[in-house]
Formats: C-alpha cells, structure tokens, sequence
C-alpha cells in the first residue's frame, strides 16, 4: 500500500494527519444551486441572440427529396430556415471510427440529414426565430418530400441477408466484431463438471439527465472566432471538434461549460445537432440558442446498453470456475460515435467478463451492428455491467447446481492478493483489488447469513424472497494508452494552476469539469492540504477552455484520481516557491519552514513567523525588499497523465434483498449494501453520494427504463409519463462502505468511483431477482424486469412443470 | 359568432413580493414566464409535461407545476419562486440540510425540491421517513438518489418540531 507519510517527495501531514483530505467537506459550489442561483445554458442570453428549432426526422429510414420552407420562412419572428444542405457546406461530417480497432467501419455522418435519414429523430432543417416558440410554430410548416424505406431495429435483424442496409458503402450493417479466444474453451466446457448457462437481453436506455442538452454558439464574424456555452461534460473536446469540422483555428474556438444539469456521459458524447448548431452560428453571424426539449431529447441524446448476451460457465466437481464463454451482440444506433466509439459496451463487456475469478479458457464475441435508432453512446458503467451481470447470474446458477452458498462460491472463486497483478483472460489487466475484504464487509453489512435464514423461512410461508450479490471490476481514469492508439484526439491527461493571491488566498484552475459530482470541492481540499489553508481559502475556476490547462474534463471516473493527481503537483510546486519567498522575506531556510493554518511556520521551533497574506504582499508588491536575482513565482501550472497506465483499477461488491410479488409481478427493494473500493477517498461525502446515486440509476435500468421501438423504429414511449425512472418512494436505503487499496502509481492514490454504483447495481438486480424466482423454477432473462415480464418468467416455470419439463 | 382569440395578454400579479404587470404571449406558460420575462432563471425546465417538478413554483401558498399553469391563470394571483423565498429566509433550514449532506449534485431539480419539502414541513402533520418519500415522488432527481434529500428533508421536520415543541402525528 502506498504510504504517502512516507514518500520522501511529500511532505509530511499533507496527505494524513490532520488535513482536509479524507473530510466531508460540502460542496462550495452548491451554495448558489439551493439559492436558485445556478447559471444553465437555459439561463444565458446574449444580445441579438437566435433561438433554434429542429425539424427532425419522422421516418426511421427515408430519402430526403425537395424542401419547401416557403411558408416557414413566411412566419413573423422567422429570421432563417437553414437545411442540411447548407450546413454541409461550412461543416465536415463527422466520423465514429476507432483507428485501433481494425475492421471498425461506419460512414460519415453530416451533422444535419442531406440525403437521406437514418433515424427518427435525426435533424434536418433548422429554423432560427425570436422565441423558441415561433420557431417549432414555422419548424411545422415545413415541407418535405419524404420517400420510407424499410427500417431495421432489432440487431439480429439488421444481420440477416436481406436486412436493409443503413449505409450502402458498408455493404452490410455490421461495424465490428471482436473475437477472444483463451486458452482451450471446448476442452474445458467438454470436460466440466457442470456446466451453466444462461441468455440475457438488455433493452435500449438513455441516460435522462435532468437538464437537457443544449448550447449557446457565438460566432463572431469580425474575429473569425467563436464562443460556445456548452451543457457539456469537456470543454476541450467540444473545442476540438468545433475546430476541425468547422475549420475555424483551435485557437480562436473558446468553449465554455456553466453549471451542467447532468451528465452521466451524455454530454460527453458526440451530437450533430450541437455542432451543427455552432456551424448556423458560422453562417448567419448571430449567437444561436439551442435547448433541447425533453420529448426530443428522447430521439435525439445518445441510448445505450441495447444487447443480446448468452453466456455459460463450466465448472469442476470442486465448484472451481474452469471455463467461461459469452456471445454478445450489441445494436449501435445509425452511425458510429465521433470520438467516442460506440464500439466499447461491446469491448468492455468481452473483456470484462469474469475479471475478478480466477479461470483461464475463455470464448467470446461481440458483433455491433447498426440500426435506424439513434447513436449509441458511453452511458454511466459504458459495457461493465453486462460483464458483471453475465458473470454473476452464471455463479449463482453455479453454486446452485452444486448446492453451493453463493458467497462461498465466490469467495473459492476470486483471485486472490498474492495473484495481483493480472490479467483476465478476457484481455482486462487487474493491479490491485480487493474482492474478498468487499464481500467480508458486504456480508458482515447485511446479516447475509439472517437474510438467507429469513428468505429460508419465508419461502415456506409463500412469501419470495431474493438475495443478489454482484462483484465488479471498475476501469477508472483511463489512460493515454487506451485513447492514443485510436487517434481520437481525447486527452486522458489534466492541468492545474495554483496561484497565491496577493490576500494570501488560493485560486486554483483546473481542468476538471464538475456537473455535481463534488471533483471540485476534492480539488480544493488536495490544495487546501497541500498549502495548510483551509477548504474555503480555495477559490476554484474551471470548465473554460480559453483560461484553464487543457485537458479531459470530468466522464468515466477521473476528475479526481487524475485531476486531483495534477492539482497535488502544482501545490507542492507552489508550496516550495512560497516557502522560498518566505525564506528569502524572513531570512530563513526554506528546508526547515512549513505551511499550517494560513502562516508560514518554523518546523523545529513550531512557532509562525509569517502569515500567507504577508508573503503575497511582499510578492506582489514589495520585490524591492527581495535579493535583486530573487524570482518570485506564485502562480504555478503542473499536469497529470499515466503515460503507459491504461486504467487505475477499483472494484466493489453490492448485495440486494428483494422480494417478488407473483401476483402482481411487482419487486419490492428491501435492502441495498454497496462496499466499494476507489483508493484514497478524498472526500467521503461526495464518494458515498456518487455511489448512491450510481445505485438508483442502475436500479431504474434494472427495474424500469425501456426504451421501446415499433418494428418501423417510431420510439412508442418518448416522454416522462412513459419512460419510467425511479422516484423517491420505490427507491432504497442504500448502505454504503469502503475497502481502501490506494493506486500504486500515484501519491494521492484515488481511483474513480463514479460508476461504481450503477456497474453494481445492475448486476445485483439481475442476481437477486434470479435468486427469488429460482425455488419456483423460474428465471429472468429480460431487462428492464417490468411486472409483465415477471410474471411471463412465472408462467414459463409452470408451463414447464405441467409439462414435466 | 365567436370572438377571436386574442394572442396577447396583460397580466398583472404579485411575484416574490412585488406587483408585476406584462403584456405577453397568451399561450405563455408560467415557467417561461417567470424565467423569460422576468429573468427569475432558478425555476427550471426538464419536461414541459408535468412529470419532472423542475419547474415547481408557488401560487398563493401552493406548490404547481409552472409548466402546466398559463401564465394567465396567475394573473391577480401571488406567486413565489426559489429566489424569493430563498431571501426571504424561508428555505434557511432546509438548504443548511441540503448542504450539509450533499442533498444538491447538479442542482437542477434543487429549486423544485426544496420548495416541495417547503410545503411537506409547513403540513399539519409529521410525516415517517416513507411518508417523506411519498410526498416527494413528484420531484425528478437524477444525481442523488434521494437517500440524502430524504435525510435532510427528516433532520429539518425533526428540527422544526423541537422548535414548536411537536405536532400531530
């Protein structure tokens, strides 16, 4: 374990001791969101500013033949109707190919339909007007000469021969596929003891953020230079891609992120419609408005996790897992996702698969195949929680095929300290882990041993009851080796610049974005510790492209395990030239001063000598009373990435206690324990609050949300009345706990933890439910589990015992 | 024969304490009103079709949807936003709740929240901890949870109680 009091680099006190590292500190940033003070792209108007509305595409698949805005363009308050055609003009398509990934194919995406459509809701006209209002009113009146064709929505579907084809130039609908094959698979399924198996289905989801997306593209034609408000999750990446699809010099692309209603990966994603708005901005001169409503939100942000997955296991006479095999098949929308791949649920899911057991035959695949839907995109857990769920539905059925507590299973199972580190066969490199510490904590947590005696108990009585438990594996903070070879010019890497204020405060730039996470009150705290301030003496700026280090911004478990890393170098970096500035003030040495409680104090005597404010003032303003070849130096920019680290490495194990209503079908939510291993918590009020909140979100996916498709690809239940998502009264008391393994490679040793709680979630949803309906003969194979499809799995278990199956 | 219907209206009602009078739009609904026109942004809007509670707003001392209510049926009417009540002091106990247990990630369904459990404390009665969740059902959030809105929501009913010395239950 990496002991910072004990890293000759670090000074002492700083990352242990009394510090505000490890503290529940609340949110600063929070202060103006209770007050109704929260500054949304919704809420920003510049003069002489546009409000954009789409006309999208009603067809799932349809050439796009004449446009008549005559009458639209008639409409008082209409200032422009603007098609496709001539966005195409100032705007390159965009592109979702992963360089690294040989065979990944997709076709170029114009970021409004020119010639054809791909997927009700894909944008094609835009009309620009005073209000919103009278530009949906002018969007109506729009004519357009639409020719259907056959549309596909089911991946299967859209592998046969005679699918329609999405993209002609492809040929077929297959983007990609990937094969593992580790060691000796059939020899080991062939020489199992028993064998399980068992498939899955995963409708498709979206992650709903309560904010829309939305943006506020500025451009200014005597600059050649644009301003973009952003509701977005990276600054940087939506600056880059402005750039080079627009043509406009990085350098003159300034992106802003104000406060973001929400991420959960959806605005970290790539959206022709936002681009495209910025490319209007381009050609009419005028700041342009773009918020999306919620019913087209639903055809329009990115969907995810829409998988078809059959899975077995082999294991011995011992209950020791020899083999695994997981097939899975992964819809991807119309196009591939710029930057962003789609193909990684996929990936993630194959890799994944079985990480923390120990086992070395292993057979996968995964084929991800276009469809008239919209773009598939990274969505909080991407493709960890179809790993997860396979592996844990097929121990479960293992254990129970061997008349093996399930814990115990596990436990035999899980690699242990002495194997870190390693790789799984699926391809996933583990450095540190913590299987079995989470699960004695789990099932110390929940009385596992009551609940199995109380679901025991009440089996007999007619009541039923399930206990799921679901290990996972978290990739965190991914590294330059990961995005690097796939040319996506994403950076995996973030700056931060600590400046002293002449007052002798801190103000503090980061790179990191915060959409309510809390990455910007940990970032404080690591400098406030760092400087011997306290937290409120930190000032943090962030999510600005034009006046922060570039970097990643905050997506996929990193602002802190990487932010936090950058923002520890620059104010150890700070606090030397400070206390070479106190040294020099004083007449001291600097090797034997320290900072505590805002002064500058001797280390041996113990006694201040000078306050920080003191030393900002001299800096500042008094460098005549400096030796004359003194340099002060009170700003400082430091930056961190993991050059070769593909990933810091977290795990977690949850367990649920539900129980099955099988008259109704309903699942009540009895119980939720999380023990979750993240590294060094910065801030445990921040960490425990992601991991619930991950939770409810893997429960909704579990639970409630489905987005559902006619045959011809009209989404059937686009609004909030119809896509169900958890409220207060059906969700949990969610325990959580930790296990803390610091990350080796760096000193503040935090991993991510953001997706944590719905990787979890999911898969203990599907092993709990699984483990109510298994004394009855059932078993679950279709999420979201609606009441109706409880009940289908009810009646499949006494349709097959009437029939003596 | 019946009279065209008019597309503007005047309107004149109280907001947050002060008279306020404008001709608008009359399909305007509240929400947009009081962002729009007034530039009282902390009302929020994440569905426009009742579901969400983003928009929550308070009509002579009742919590509505702003999205549901035409800004015509406020007319004549008092209407209170987050902003209002939150200088007035209303919300003080609530929002010290919230803070301190990190009840606020985004922010976006915050306003409606707290105005929601404004109401939940102000009732006759003290609600349990499922009572609690119950009541707040019609407040969308996405980033917490709710385990830590419902934490505070309970310490502020308690707080509130020890106050007033209990209530009926």
């Amino acid at each position: 374990m990496s002991d910072g009091s004990s890293d000759p680099t670090l000074p002492a006190g700083i990352l242990d001791g009394d510090t505000a590292i490890g503290k529940r500190v609340p949110r600063e940033s929070a202060k103006r969101l209770v007050a109704g003070r929260g500054r949304y792209v919704g809420d920003i108007s510049l003069p002489r500013m546009l409000h954009l509305a789409f006309l999208r595409s009603p067809y799932a698949h349809a050439i796009i033949g004449d446009i008549d805005i005559s009458a639209a363009a008639a409409v008082p308050g209409v200032t422009h109707v603007i098609t496709g055609r001539q966005v195409a003009e100032v705007c390159a398509p965009l592109m979702g190919v992963a360089h690294h990934r040989p065979g990944h194919r997709s076709a170029p995406q114009h970021v409004m339909a020119v010639e054809k459509t791909c997927w009700q809701g894909e944008p094609v006209v835009a009309v620009l007007a005073e209000s919103r209002a009278i530009a949906e009113d002018a969007a109506e009146l729009i004519e357009v000469d639409w020719q259907d064709l056959p549309a596909v929505v089911d991946a299967a579907d859209a592998l046969s021969p005679d699918a329609p084809v999405l993209h002609a130039e492809m040929g077929d609908n297959l983007a990609f596929q990937f094969d593992v094959d580790t060691g000796d698979a059939d020899a080991a399924f062939a020489a199992a003891h028993t064998v399980v198996e068992h498939d899955f289905r995963f409708d498709s989801q979206t992650p709903l953020t309560l904010e829309p997306r939305g943006l506020i593209a500025d451009f200014d034609p005597s600059t050649g230079g644009i301003t973009v408000h952003h509701s977005g999750q990276s600054p940087f990446q939506m600056q880059d891609i402005l750039s080079e699809n627009l043509g406009i010099p990085e350098h003159r692309v300034r992106v802003i992120c104000p406060d973001v209603g929400g991420g959960f990966g959806l605005k970290v994603n790539v959206y022709g419609d936002e681009i495209a708005v910025a490319a209007i901005s381009k050609i009419v001169g005028r700041p342009v408005r773009f918020l999306a409503d919620r019913l087209e939100s639903f055809v329009s942000d990115i969907h995810a996790r829409d998988h078809v997955v059959t899975a077995r296991m082999a294991v011995d006479a011992d209950g020791a897992i020899t083999a695994m095999e997981m097939d899975d098949l992964a819809a991807l929308g119309a196009y591939g996702m710029a930057r962003r791949f789609s193909v990684a649920e996929g990936m993630m899911a194959v890799t994944m698969m079985g990480a923390p057991y120990r086992f070395e035959n292993y057979r996968a695949r995964t084929r991800n195949v276009y469809v008239n839907k919209p773009l598939v995109g990274v969505y909080r857990g991407v493709g960890m929680p179809f790993a997860c769920v396979a592996q844990e539905v097929l121990a479960d059925k293992a254990a129970a095929a061997l008349d093996m507590d399930p814990v115990a299973f596990r436990r035999q199972n899980y690699r242990r300290l002495d194997e870190l580190p390693y790789t799984s066969p699926g391809g996933a490199k583990v450095d540190t882990a913590s299987f079995a510490a989470c699960l004695d904590k789990l099932t110390a947590a929940m009385d596992y041993d009551h609940l199995r005696a109380e679901q025991a108990e009440l089996c007999g009585q007619g009541v039923w009851r399930g206990i799921g438990i679901a290990t996972f594996i978290e990739q965190t903070a991914y590294g330059p080796p990961y995005y690097g070879p796939s040319l996506a010019r994403i950076s995996v890497q973030d700056g931060c610049t600590v400046k002293l204020e002449p007052s002798g405060k801190v103000r503090c730039i980061t790179s990191i974005t915060d959409q309510g996470q809390g990455t910007w009150t940990g970032i404080a705290q690591v400098v406030a510790s760092s400087l011997g301030i306290p937290v409120d003496d930190v000032e943090i700026h962030a999510g600005d492209s034009a006046t922060t280090p570039f970097g990643g911004g905050a997506w996929a478990s990193r602002g802190m395990a990487i932010g936090g890393e950058a923002a520890l170098k620059a104010s150890l970096a700070l606090r030397a030239n400070i206390l070479a500035l106190a040294g020099a003030i004083t007449q001291a040495d600097p090797a034997k001063l320290a900072l505590r409680a805002g002064e500058v104090v001797n280390m041996e005597t113990g006694m201040a000598s000078i306050s920080l404010a003191e030393v900002g003032r001299v800096g500042y303003f008094r460098q005549d009373t400096l030796p004359g070849d003194f340099d002060v130096e009170l700003t400082v920019t430091h930056n961190h990435a993991h050059n070769h680290q593909l990933y810091y490495t977290a795990n977690g194990v949850q367990g649920a206690y539900v129980e099955v209503d099988i008259e109704t079908g309903f699942i009540r939510l009895l119980g939720h324990w999380a023990v979750d291993d993240c590294g060094r918590i910065i801030n445990p009020l921040m960490v425990d609050e992601q991991v619930r909140g991950g939770v409810v979100q893997g429960l909704g996916a579990a639970l409630f949300e489905q987005c559902l498709y006619s045959e011809d690809g009209q989404l059937q239940n686009g609004t909030m009345a119809d896509y169900l998502a958890p409220m207060a009264a059906e969700m949990p008391d969610i325990v959580v706990e930790h296990v803390e393994t610091p990350e080796a490679s760096t000193r503040l040793g935090a991993k991510g933890v953001g997706e944590a709680g719905t990787i979890g979630a999911i898969g203990v949803m599907w092993s709990a439910v699984n483990d109510a309906l298994r004394p009855l003969g059932a078993s679950i194979h279709h999420q979201p589990f609606t009441p109706e499809r409880v009940l289908d799995a009810l009646d499949r278990a006494n349709a097959g015992s009437e029939n003596g199956t | 024969m019946s009279a065209e219907p008019q597309s503007m209206i005047d309107v004149t009602m109280t907001v947050n304490g002060e008279a306020v009078q404008r001709r608008v739009a009359a399909r305007l609904h509240l929400a947009d009103f009081l962002r729009e026109e007034l530039g009282l942004t902390g009302t929020h809007l994440g569905c426009e079709h009742g579901v969400c509670g983003a928009c929550s707003v308070v009509i002579d001392g009742d919590v509505v949807r702003g999205c549901l209510t035409l800004v015509a049926q406020a007319d004549g009417h008092q209407v209170d936003t987050i902003e209002g009540l939150s200088e007035a002091g209303a919300l003080a106990d609530l929002q010290a709740e919230f803070l301190a247990r990190n009840a606020a990630q985004c922010g976006f369904c915050t306003s409606g929240m707290l105005l929601t459990a404004h109401e939940l404390l102000a009732g006759p009665h003290t609600l349990s901890r499922a009572e609690i969740r119950e009541f707040m059902s019609g407040n969308f959030c996405r980033c917490t949870g709710y385990q830590a809105i419902i934490d505070a929501i309970e310490a502020a009913q308690k707080a509130s109680q020890k106050k007033q010395g209990g209530k009926d239950v």
